[in-house]
């Protein structure tokens, strides 16, 4: 195989891995106000992603990068096309990246409350507009002879590509709730699965819009059987939730968001971003990668090192693998070890 | 202001201001990883509880330098695609290296790190934080070779059928020979700011009134290992950066011409302490000269010859002015702006200074058998407050220095800054997002400094054992929690 479209094959892996872990991250921000009663059980929530969401958001970076050494053309385009997007997903991922850290180190109501909107906020604007960015990259966008973008941010603002972003904002809150369901315990959990299952319905009314909507524009044979494989993991992982198994549901939403992403991917190549001005402009694997050589060097890297970080990725994970609920909360964020008995403040 | 002005302006800004962050958690990693290591070893109590007070301040930093770090990692895109576009094939390998080897190292092994004080042992705990302070190294390693490679070209070809340069050794691009002096001076000098960072927070704990008689003793220990540490990479800093003077004066002359304002070629070359005048070439009214040294700092030789500004600006008009692909300026043009060279070379070398006799006078009021400062104790206070600036401050002149006197260059020889910028990107978009993250970024520093000095105030906590999850107690509270 061309090595230009195993490195799409790659960038389209990484940035399945950013959704599917960093898409639960954003769920829960989502679901803070929704799914907590009080200040224990938001803790508990942040708590759930407290030591993985920084390794989850490092999938987006590498994916930034890897496009960059790959395709640069592609990244040159998107990134200076997409700009104002792009800014406010900055901004938004550091506000809320701050909020993790910084909420519990002050007691004061109202600095919490206020971290806690940034949390919020913080992870609605990316969960919707990565959906927006990334549908309307496969649909396509006017891209001139010079590959550079030539439209404005309410080119991107179009029907196709807001279904997309409510898209992604439904399935990574459900995706979220999920999370929470497997990752806690109490009162909180059954709150959670409850909420999945009336999100995930809702989630699967507008996917399937979208997806059918992106077929009918774009498919193939390979895109379609994505497609239908992630409408029967979220129906799957529904059905799960419904019947108390948080594991299966949690592979379940996990499933639908690969499956739907890599059906994205497929209905793309061997296009990276179409233009909508004239075919003739459109950026391909071939004309935005980068030469034989760079590309050679960048899979031997990632063949060695990728399974070093899975490897060790994954046993975080295994680490903090125990449910959290309210009494496993310290009574104060600001005093590190309590282990006296009795000292468990609720 | 155009778009590219901006542009500029944005980069600076950004990236000085991440820059401020980056050596601390590079320096500051290193030495909380020897505090735990320390307390593994000894089961010296004050080795833990230091461990925790200066982890607590090092992941109040390490969050702004994570954040701010999603910008760089965006920003070549955004505002200077066709950049990205003419470097891509060599500068975006580093980058994703950096990405993949890196930063999943630190992000994975700080939560594992934050959060396994009950679930891990403490051997592999301690190794925890050693891997987040390989991660910030390795960092450094890429992304400096990306910039050596920007400041140096090698292991590159032109194709002029793609406009761009292509990779042709990869090995080339990390053993540059600017790599090679570069890495070891920022890494040193991060080491350098972070020991300024624990000394200034260690001093200023000793002298002030609140602090416990028991305790100052810890910060006694705390104090004289950032000392050390900042002596001894204080050194290094100016061994590395006299090495990186001779390669810079063979690749880069302008540069070195531009650091001492040196506009007519001289041998033997003098180095101004400071000058007063306007550093354009004519008579300076006032200046403290050192005989013979920029000779030695730019060649190594005392009689060494010093290529001036005059002669580099005709060199360079003739070499890339000839050429039709690469005509962009007249002579004039091939110049950085010398006073911002000229100063921040000064203030870099003269902040590095400052803080190595910082850490030795604190060596001096701490010495055997002291507990407290004594009649020093009002110097050593200002000096504490002091000292964190100096380190980080520091970075920052010779950061602008080295990109400053790049200029007008933003791969050097190969492509200008002007015909970097990204021409899709309209003014008012790049003015919307310098303010967007100017205004950001202020109250980021506003919220970050004070909650240092409210920790920084509070002090170390008291000593806990820590004590391992088993299967028997999974009831009991997180031993940290958000």
């Amino acid at each position: 195989m061309d090595l230009t479209t195993v490195w799409f094959a790659l960038i389209a892996v990484l940035w399945i891995g950013y959704f599917t872990l960093e898409g639960f991250d954003f769920g829960v921000g989502m679901l803070l106000p929704v799914l907590s009663r009080d200040d224990v059980e938001r803790r508990v929530m942040i708590n759930t992603i407290g030591p993985v969401w920084d390794g989850n958001e490092v999938w987006v970076l590498v994916a930034g990068g890897a496009t960059f050494a790959a395709f640069p053309e592609w990244y040159a385009t998107l990134f200076s096309g997409f700009y104002l997007p792009l800014l406010l997903i900055l901004a938004a991922l550091i506000v809320r990246n701050l909020s993790i850290e910084y909420r519990g180190k002050r007691e004061e109501p109202g600095w919490r409350a206020r971290w806690d909107l940034a949390f919020i906020v913080g992870s609605l604007v990316p969960a919707l507009l990565w959906g927006v960015a990334f549908a309307n990259i496969v649909h396509g966008v006017p891209i001139d002879a010079d590959k550079n973008f030539t439209g404005s941010l309410l080119t991107l603002l179009n029907p196709y590509g807001l279904l997309g972003g409510v898209t992604t904002l439904l399935l990574f809150a459900t995706h979220g709730a999920m999370f929470i369901a497997l990752k806690t315990d109490g009162p909180i959990r059954h709150r959670a699965r409850a909420l999945a299952v009336r999100l995930g319905v809702a989630a699967a009314v507008v996917a399937v819009v979208f997806l059918v909507w992106t077929q009918l524009s774009r498919g193939d044979l390979s895109s379609a059987v994505s497609f239908v494989l992630a409408a029967l993991c979220l129906v799957a992982g529904i059905a799960a939730a419904a019947w108390g198994r948080e594991g299966w549901a949690f592979v379940g939403t996990m499933g639908t968001i690969a499956l739907a992403v890599a059906g994205l991917f497929l209905a793309l190549f061997p296009d990276v971003m179409p233009s909508t001005t004239d075919a003739a402009f459109s950026l391909t694997t071939s004309n935005a990668s980068s030469t034989p050589y760079t590309l050679k060097v960048m899979t031997w890297v990632a063949v060695v090192f990728t399974p070093i970080v899975l490897l060790y990725e994954s046993w975080s994970y295994w680490v903090f693998r125990k449910r959290i609920s309210t009494e496993h909360i310290p009574s104060s964020a600001l005093e590190a070890a309590d282990t006296t008995a009795g000292a468990t403040g609720r | 202001m155009d778009a590219l002005d901006v542009a500029r302006w944005q980069f600076g800004i950004i990236t000085v201001y991440h820059f401020l962050f980056v050596p601390v958690t590079i320096g500051l990693s290193a030495l909380v990883a020897i505090l735990e290591t320390s307390w593994v070893r000894t089961r010296d109590e004050r080795y833990l509880r230091l461990t925790k007070f200066f982890g607590k301040l090092f992941l109040i930093n390490f969050a702004i330098g994570v954040v701010t770090g999603i910008v760089q990692e965006f920003q070549f895109g955004m505002n200077w695609s066709d950049y990205s576009r003419f470097v891509g094939d060599i500068f975006g390998a580093p980058l994703a290296i950096e990405g993949l080897l890196a930063f999943f190292l630190e992000s994975t092994f700080i939560g594992l790190w934050i959060f396994g004080w009950d679930r891990l042992g403490p051997r592999l705990h301690a190794a925890c934080i050693w891997a987040v302070h390989v991660g910030t190294v390795l960092s450094a390693y890429f992304i400096l070779a990306a910039n050596s490679w920007m400041q140096h070209p090698v292991g590159y070809a032109y194709n002029p059928r793609t406009g761009r340069a292509e990779l042709h050794d990869f090995a080339a691009v990390m053993f540059n020979k600017v790599q090679l002096v570069t890495f070891p001076h920022t890494v040193l000098a991060a080491y350098m700011t972070g020991a300024a960072f624990m000394l200034g927070v260690a001093l200023w704990l000793m002298t002030h009134q609140g602090t416990e008689r028991a305790d100052r003793t810890i910060y006694r220990t705390a104090a004289r290992l950032s000392s050390a540490v900042l002596l001894v990479a204080g050194l290094g800093v100016a061994v590395s950066g006299d090495l990186q003077g001779k390669v810079m004066t063979e690749v880069q002359p302008m540069k070195m011409a531009a650091a001492e304002a040196l506009y007519d070629t001289e041998q033997p070359a003098s180095f101004s302490i400071l000058t007063i005048g306007s550093l354009d070439g004519g008579k300076e009214k006032f200046s403290i000269k050192v005989p013979r040294l920029l000779s030695f700092l730019a060649t190594g030789d005392v009689d060494g010859k010093v290529q001036g500004i005059n002669q580099l600006r005709a060199r360079y008009a003739k070499t890339y002015g000839r050429d039709p692909g690469k005509s962009y300026y007249s002579a004039g043009d091939y110049t950085p702006v010398i006073p911002v060279t000229y100063w921040a070379f000064r203030i870099m070398i003269g902040l590095g200074v400052l803080a190595a006799l910082v850490a030795a006078m604190a060596l001096w009021v701490t010495r055997r058998g002291r507990e407290t400062v004594g009649r020093w104790g009002r110097w050593t206070t200002r000096a504490a407050i002091a000292v964190p600036l100096l380190g980080v401050l520091g970075n920052s002149f010779g950061w602008i220095f080295t990109e400053m006197g790049r200029q007008p260059w933003a791969v050097f020889g190969l492509l200008t800054t002007a015909h970097s910028v990204s021409p899709g990107v309209s003014t008012a978009e790049v003015v919307t997002s310098l303010s967007v993250f100017t205004l950001l970024y202020g109250a980021l520093a506003v919220i970050e400094i004070g909650l240092i000095l409210r920790f920084v105030r509070k002090g170390a906590d008291p000593f806990e054992e820590p004590q391992l999850r088993d299967d028997t107690d999974l009831d009991r509270p997180l031993a940290h929690a958000y």
